[in-house]
Parts: structure tokens; sequence; C-alpha cells
């Protein structure tokens, strides 16, 4: 097992909306608690809504308003020593992005600024975080790392509006690698894209991972790109996680009544029968329900559910889950 | 109602409501008048404000509290006359150049398009001055709408461009609705917190639009409005001469009167978008 | 190439249509209004003193006839009318007869130009970058109050402001020189001197318009600003650590000037005829001075030549203003 290189402790991150005179507060990341290791894929798994891109919001350390910390802290491992995020000022996180941790947001088509080339982008970054003469080494850098990672060479000479989607999100992938930072953090990077070019996002992220040895974390509600690519599994229902697990047990033996109603969910080859989908819908994240979220929808709901949320029971070394099932 | 409840809570909503209650009461106000506002000499003339004559008297021989309630009634008259017709006009050429498209929708486009940018403001002169003989307040509203519909057609006939793609406006058509009766029944709602809004800002144009026409000597100036009273103020020197109560009260009300009307329209249009709505928040 | 087809011709087409448009515009009002130009100018003629022999006046409503361009049919008169225009030719003044129209639009026109080439120039910029300013830190506290402040000044029309800044900076508070462009009887000529002077004069009318357009201008980018902040990658280049000097000016800034561009060109014709209101107030000598004595004098020739001139002079400086739009967006200069 490897060393962790982030960590969160009871993790609370909430939205608090003031609409006209009344507040409403969206419990996006409810007491999560996180332990991620080097060199791996972590990916987390959800349906929209439940919170996933606050969660890698809130690991960033990228608190805007109305995003809160409520309470909790989170740990990023540098050179073995844990350093508290939730203390760091802005400017010291600023310059940990970049270096340590990198962000490949959702919709990667629309963030390249429309009115300078790439390369414009990509020296504006470089710059922010490297000085002097080694700024242009880091751009000769950037240029070499382009090609070895399977890019036209001229990719940077040209305007975001000339490239396609999924050579944008190519471009902005390689971007994210590019100083080298111990963890990547990739926000549906295969939404919004066909097939072909999918598998061209999942490579590059993969071939990425096994240059630098270092951790991504994966977000999608896309399963089969959890199976390709990921080494470890998080299921996550309405701000909480639910189940974590190697990618082989998650869709092996899942534990949590929703995880196996996503597995069930997938088409496999050559069977022809109903896929069932998850009754009912997701809760909004201003009005939870009490106890365990999930047990309005769950086929399973006792006693219990209604009351409480449950503890995490170790099923395995990597393995666990939250529910009264098998507490 | 909900709604006002809501929009009180912004004080410049508050603001505007209360001048513009003012206004109203003071333009009613004009029918109890014991003065005939188009009479020279009915009082003395060139008195300061006093308890008998709040705003003073006027060199013309009138009482600037009274002529005021007319001024202001008769402006509005003519921003509302103005502000009403321009709609419809608006309403159905954008109405019409968006639903329709294709050639209809860039020739239509073209001459709003072109009213934006040619400086109407001599255009209106030049018809002013022509017309100068028979400007009353409803020939004077109507020369304003004639050109105050251009900004508004735009903004229609985006609203119905994206309405036209949504699916329901498919289903209608397929389940038979006419025409017409689709714009008018489906569309409209959508367009009309726009048109309101649009409206106010119509009415505030259209009264600046009089005042520089008057202060130019282009309209009918024994007509009280706030634009005339400002004109025979200047004429008669009424700044050099001291006379201050006379050039004032025009002025105050006029800036009170857009203030209000500019804060009305930005406090409503923040209310109706979501995006803004949602700002105001609790995170600092 | 695609980008002259596609951009270009376009506008250009526009820009001849626009002028074809206005043009025809100003030939037909004064010739379907009930009011005859010639029979209301004698009829000033007579209202100012002038007798007038029974026998001449025949003579007289046809030399009238002539110089306003109403002689023949309606056709013809169009056909001369834009033949006229090709030579500049506006004809003749009337309350400064034999004076040229051209010539008195030219004696007038430098001062209105520099009026207003200084104001937009500079309530464009310091507007845009304030603004900017305003709309990237939009909840401090200067932002407020400088938005406030706005609240009060934009809605007001250029007169009034204009009136209420006289009111206040040569009544109340006397600062200013009341009238005119230079002190009285000054000859312009290139001195220190005289530059001073005709400075001091136009800085109330520059004043006037400065804050104005500057409010604006203040307002409209904040708005922007604070869009184009939650953009995606606005977002991205804060979640890259990227310095903030470089966001808020390649990011934040240069997106927003684009539809700031566009709204300087559409709103060119409100600054102009904002400007000549300014004009009038402050009795400054240029454009909007020479229309307010043509309208008293029932000048129509002098008021026609004005309205084409500027006309012409504004959808050109529209059509250029659009131009330099693709030299900021890339995404109309290439496909």
């Amino acid at each position: 097992m490897n060393n962790p290189i982030l960590r969160t402790e009871n993790l609370k991150a909430f939205y608090v909306l003031d609409m006209a005179g009344k507040q409403k507060v969206a419990k996006a990341v409810n007491e999560v608690d996180l332990e991620i290791r080097e060199n791996e894929v972590y990916g987390i798994a959800g349906e929209s809504g439940c919170g996933k891109t606050t969660l890698l919001k809130a690991i960033f350390g990228a608190f805007d308003p109305p995003l809160r910390l409520i309470d909790g802290h989170i740990f990023y491992y540098i050179n073995d020593l844990g350093v508290d995020v939730t203390t760091l000022n802005a400017n010291e996180k600023r310059k940990l992005r970049m270096t340590y941790i990198s962000y490949v947001p959702q919709g990667s088509m629309s963030v390249l600024n429309p009115v300078i080339k790439v390369k414009g982008t990509y020296q504006d970054f470089i710059g922010s975080h490297v000085r002097g003469n080694t700024r242009k080494e880091a751009f000769e850098l950037a240029r070499q790392h382009i090609i070895e990672l399977g890019l036209p060479r001229n990719i940077l000479d040209t305007y975001p509006h000339q490239l396609s989607g999924g050579m944008r999100q190519r471009v902005t992938i390689a971007l994210a690698a590019l100083l080298g930072p111990r963890i990547m953090i990739a926000d549906e990077p295969t939404t919004a894209l066909d097939v072909v070019v999918q598998r061209g996002v999942v490579q590059l992220l993969m071939s990425i991972q096994q240059k630098l040895k270092n951790t991504i974390i994966l977000v999608t509600h896309d399963m089969g790109v959890h199976a390709n690519i990921a080494d470890r599994i998080a299921i996550m229902y309405a701000g909480k996680i639910v189940e974590e697990a190697t990618t082989t047990k998650i869709f092996g033996s899942p534990a949590h009544p929703y995880t196996r109603f996503l597995i069930d969910s997938l088409p496999r080859f050559g069977d022809k029968t109903q896929r069932g989908s998850v009754p009912g819908n997701p809760p909004s994240l201003t009005d939870l329900p009490s106890g365990c979220p999930f047990h309005p929808r769950c086929p399973h709901t006792f006693e219990p559910c209604k009351e409480q949320m449950p503890d995490y029971t170790q099923l395995d070394a990597d393995h666990k889950v939250a529910c009264w099932l098998v507490a | 109602m909900k709604i006002l409840r809501d929009l009180f809570k912004d004080y410049r909503f508050c603001f505007s409501f209360a001048v513009l209650v003012i206004i109203l009461i003071m333009a009613f106000l004009s029918r109890f008048s014991p003065h005939d506002p188009t009479l020279w000499n009915v009082v003395p003339k060139d008195l300061k404000p006093s308890v008998k004559y709040p705003l003073g008297t006027d060199s013309n021989g009138q009482d600037i509290f009274w002529q005021a309630t007319y001024a202001v009634r008769n402006s509005l008259i003519i921003a509302l006359i103005a502000g009403t017709v321009s709609r419809v006009i608006a309403i159905l050429v954008g109405m019409v150049a968006g639903y329709k498209g294709g050639t209809t929708d860039r020739v239509l486009m073209f001459i709003s398009d072109s009213l934006l940018v040619i400086p109407l403001f001599l255009i209106m002169v030049m018809l002013a001055m022509m017309v100068r003989k028979f400007l009353n307040l409803v020939v004077l509203g109507l020369l304003l709408s004639a050109f105050g519909w251009a900004w508004d057609a735009r903004v229609i006939r985006s609203v119905i461009l994206s309405l036209r793609e949504r699916d329901f406006t498919k289903t209608a058509i397929l389940t038979g609705t006419g025409t017409v009766k689709l714009v008018l029944n489906e569309y409209m709602p959508f367009a009309m917190p726009l048109i309101f809004s649009t409206l106010i800002n119509n009415i505030s144009w259209a009264i600046g639009l009089e005042i520089t026409l008057a202060f130019l000597g282009l309209v009918n100036l024994t007509i009280p409005t706030l634009g005339t009273m400002l004109n025979w103020a200047i004429t008669y020197q009424a700044m050099f001469l001291g006379r201050w109560w006379w050039v004032l009260t025009p002025v105050f009300i006029s800036v009170f009167l857009f203030i209000a009307l500019y804060w009305l329209s930005v406090s409503i249009s923040e209310y109706l978008d979501p995006r803004t709505r949602i700002q105001r928040v609790g995170a600092e | 190439m695609a980008f002259v087809k596609r951009y270009l011709i376009p506008r250009l087409i526009q820009y001849v249509l626009v002028i074809w448009l206005g043009v025809t515009v100003v030939f037909f009002i004064p010739r379907i209004t009930p009011n005859d130009p010639v029979m209301s100018m004698i009829a000033m003629m007579r209202a100012r003193g002038s007798t007038l022999e029974p026998g001449s006046m025949d003579g007289i409503i046809n030399d009238l006839t002539e110089m306003y361009g109403l002689k023949g049919s309606w056709l013809s008169q169009y056909w001369a009318f834009w033949g006229r225009l090709f030579h500049a030719d506006f004809g003749v003044s009337f309350f400064q007869f034999p004076a040229r129209v051209n010539k008195l639009i030219a004696t007038a026109m430098p001062w209105t130009l520099g009026l207003l080439l200084t104001t937009t120039a500079i309530s464009w910029t310091l507007g845009n970058i304030i603004g900017g300013l305003a709309g990237y830190y939009s909840r401090k506290g200067w932002s407020r109050t400088l938005d406030a402040v706005a609240m009060v000044i934009r809605p007001l029309p250029y007169y009034i402001f204009a009136f209420a800044l006289l009111i206040l900076l040569t009544w109340i508070v006397r600062w200013f020189p009341i009238t005119g462009g230079a002190s009285l009887g000054a000859k312009p000529t290139f001195t220190w001197g005289y530059i001073k002077d005709v400075l001091w004069h136009s800085a109330l009318p520059a004043l006037s318009l400065s804050i104005l357009g500057g409010a604006v201008n203040f307002q409209t980018m904040k708005l922007i600003v604070q869009n184009v902040n939650a953009e995606n990658f606005v977002q991205y280049a804060k979640l890259g650590g990227v310095t903030e000097g470089r966001i808020v000016g390649k990011y934040v800034i240069r997106n927003a000037l684009l539809p700031q561009i566009t709204g300087l060109a559409l709103s060119l014709g409100q600054i102009f005829s904002g400007a000549l209101i300014t004009e009038i107030v402050f009795s400054y000598p240029g454009l909007g001075m020479l229309l307010y004595n043509s309208i008293v004098r029932g000048d129509y020739n002098l008021i026609m030549g004005i309205t084409i001139f500027s006309i012409v002079g504004i959808t050109t400086a529209i059509l250029i203003v659009d131009l330099t739009y693709p030299l900021f967006d890339p995404r109309v200069r290439y496909d």
C-alpha cells in the first residue's frame, strides 16, 4: 500500500445562498473522510448533483462564495509532511496550484482564453509559477511535452476556437501535467465527447500517470471510464461517500444498494435483458432526508435507516461501506 | 403580493416608488389648480416662495407650484403616449421579424438598426420644426414613439427567436395552433417583463427628449411641460436675475424623475433576472 | 479571404445603405410635412419688417424655391439633391447670406470634433478601466460607492446634466466662464495663450460630456466584467494559479473590451447628439450652436446640411470602429 498524498477529515463544504431574503443551504460535501494515495488513479462516481464537483473544489481549496468551508480539514502530504490546506492563505494556495496539484475542470471546451493563442495561455500558467530564465526552459519543455504526449506540433500557435472540443480537452490535460504535479484532478474529462475522442483522452491520462507516477483523482458518472482506468473507486451520494473499494471489488461485489444499482445498470455484451436503474430522483441538497440519504429510494430500507446515518464498516482491507445492512 | 414585498427589499425600488407616487399625486393635483395654466398674469410676478405661493411665482405671472403640477401631468402624458405606442410598434416589428425570419427579418432589422445609429436628435429637430404649429401633447407623443421602438424591437425579436426553437412551439404547431394565436398567447408572457422594463426606459427617454426639444423652442410653448417651464425660465434670464425657484423647480423635478425611473427599471430587471437575484449571497 | 467576405463586405453594404436611407429621410421630411418652407420663409421675412414689393413676389418665390431645391418633380429634385451632395454642396445659408453652408459647417466642425474626440476617448478609456476594476473587485466598498454615484448620474439626459453642471459651477460656485469657446474677441492663433484660453472655455462642456459618458461606460463595463468573471476560462486561470495581475488584464478586461467596442459603435449617434446639446448649453461655438442658431432663424438649408453631414460623419465613424473590432477578436479574423 502506498503512502497517502491527500487526506480529508470530516470535510463539510456547503453552498450558502441568499435568495430574496431567505437563506438556503446546499450540503454538497457532508462529512467526507478520504485517504488518497501516491501513484494511483482514484475514481469518484455518482449521479449528477451528488456533490462530486464540489468535493473536488474543496480538495483544491477553492472556496469561492457561495461555497463555504463549514468544518473539517484537508491535508496535502508535501515531501512527507502533512500540510493543512484550510490554514493556508490565498497566495500560498496559489503557489501550490500547477506545481503540486492541478485541476482539469468540467467543460474543458471553453476553458481557454479565446483572445490569445494556446501558447499564450501556456506562458501565463508557466510564468505564474516559474521565475526568470527557467521560464524559457519550462516553455521549451512544454513544447517537447506536447509532442511526447502525441499532440500535433503546431497546436501551441493556434487559437482555441480553431481546435475541436476533444483537442482542447487534451490541450488542457497536457497543461495540467506540465509542471509535474503530484496530484491531478480531472472533473468529467470525457463527458460531451464522442467515443473515439474519449478513448484518446483516457489514454492521455494513463500515459501521463505512468510517466509522472503521480495521483489522478478522476470524477465521472461514466462507470465504463472508471472500469478502464481507476485503481480504486469511491461512490458518492448526496454529499457523502457511501462506499469505497478497489475497482474489481466495486464491480464484482458491490455492497451498498446504490452501488449495486449503478453496476446493474451497465449494459453487457450479449446480455439483452432490460437494465434497471435507480428508482426515484436524487434528493435536493438543500432538503436532505433524515438518517441515511438513500433510504427513500432504497428497496432494503428498514428501521435504523430513517433515524441515523450509518458509520463505515470495513468489509476488507480496502473495501468500506456505510450501510445499516452490513453494519 | 409576494413580488412587491420582495421588490421593496431593494432600496432603489423603495426610493423610485416613493418619488413616482409623489409625482403622480402632483399630476393628479393639476385637476384642482385654481389657475388656468395657459394664462398670464394671474398672480403677482417674481415672488419668492412663501406660504401662499409654495414654489414662488414666475415672470409670466403664474404660480409655479400649480404650473408644475400641470407640467408634470403633461410631460407624463406625452411620455406615456410615446412609450405605449412605441411598445406596440416594437412588439409588431419584433414578433414579425423573429417569427418570419428571412428577408422580412433582414429588412425590418435594417430599418431598426438604422434608427439606432442615425443621430435621431437631428431628424427630430427637423421634423419638429416642420410641424411646430401642430405640436400638441398627442402629436408630440406620437412623434417620439415613431423613433423609440428600435431597441425594443430587437429585444423582442431575440426572445421570439429563442422561443421558436423550443419544444412547445413545435408541439403547438403540430396540434394546429394558428401563428397569431401562438405568438400572442404563448410568447407574450415571456416577453412581457422585458417589455415592461424597456417601457420604463422609453418613458425616461421621451421625457428627456421633450425637455431638449422644448429648450430649443421646438414645441408649443404655451402648453406647460417640464421642458417649456425650463425654456421660459431661461428666456427670462431667471438664473442671472437670481430667481432660483423658477429654474430649479423643473430641474429638480426632472432629476428626481429620471433617477426614479432608472432605479425602477434596474431594480425590476435585476429582480427578473434569476442570476442577479441569487447574486446577493450570504458568504462574506 | 473569408474574413473579407463575411465581415467586411456586409458592413460596407450596410454603411452605404444606411447613409442612403438617412439622406432619403432628410430629403422627404420638408417635402411631406404640411409646412411649406418657402411660404414660411416669406412670412418670416415679412415679420421682420422687410417690405416686399408686390411685383417682386414671384421672383422671390422662384429664387427661394430654387435655393431650397424644390423646383421640378420630386424625382428630379431627388436626383439633383444627390448630385449636389457628391459635390458637398449644401447650398447657401439664409441668415448668414451669402455664406455657404459648407463653410459654416467647416468653421464649426473642428470645435465639435475636438470636443468629441477628447471626451469620448477619456470617458471610454477611463470608464472602462475603472469599471473593469470595479467589476472585478465588485464586493469592495469603493466599487459599490462608485456604482451608487453612477446610478445617480447615468439616467440624466445630456441636457439636464449639462444644465445642472452649468448652474453648479458658474452660478453657485463661480469657477468657470459662462460662455463661448474662447474669450470674446480672441483671434484664433496657435499661440499658447490662445490654446490655454480655449482649454479653459472648453473645460465645462468637456467635463459634462466626460462625466456622463464615463458613468455609462463604468456601469456597462462593471456588468460585463462581472459576467466575464464567471466565465469558464477565468475560473480555470484561477484554478491554475495564474497571478491576479495577468488574470485581470489578459483574461478579464481583454475579453470584456469586445462587447464594449461594439457598444461604442452603437452609441456614437447618441454621444454625438449629446455633444451638440451640451455645446448649446455652454454656448460652445461648435456644430451645436450652429444648429441652435439655424433653428432660431428657421434656416432650413443649414439645418439640412448639418443633419446630412452628421449622418455621413457618424455612420463613417461607426464603420471605422466596427472595422477595428477584428483586431481585438481573433475569432472574427480567422475562421
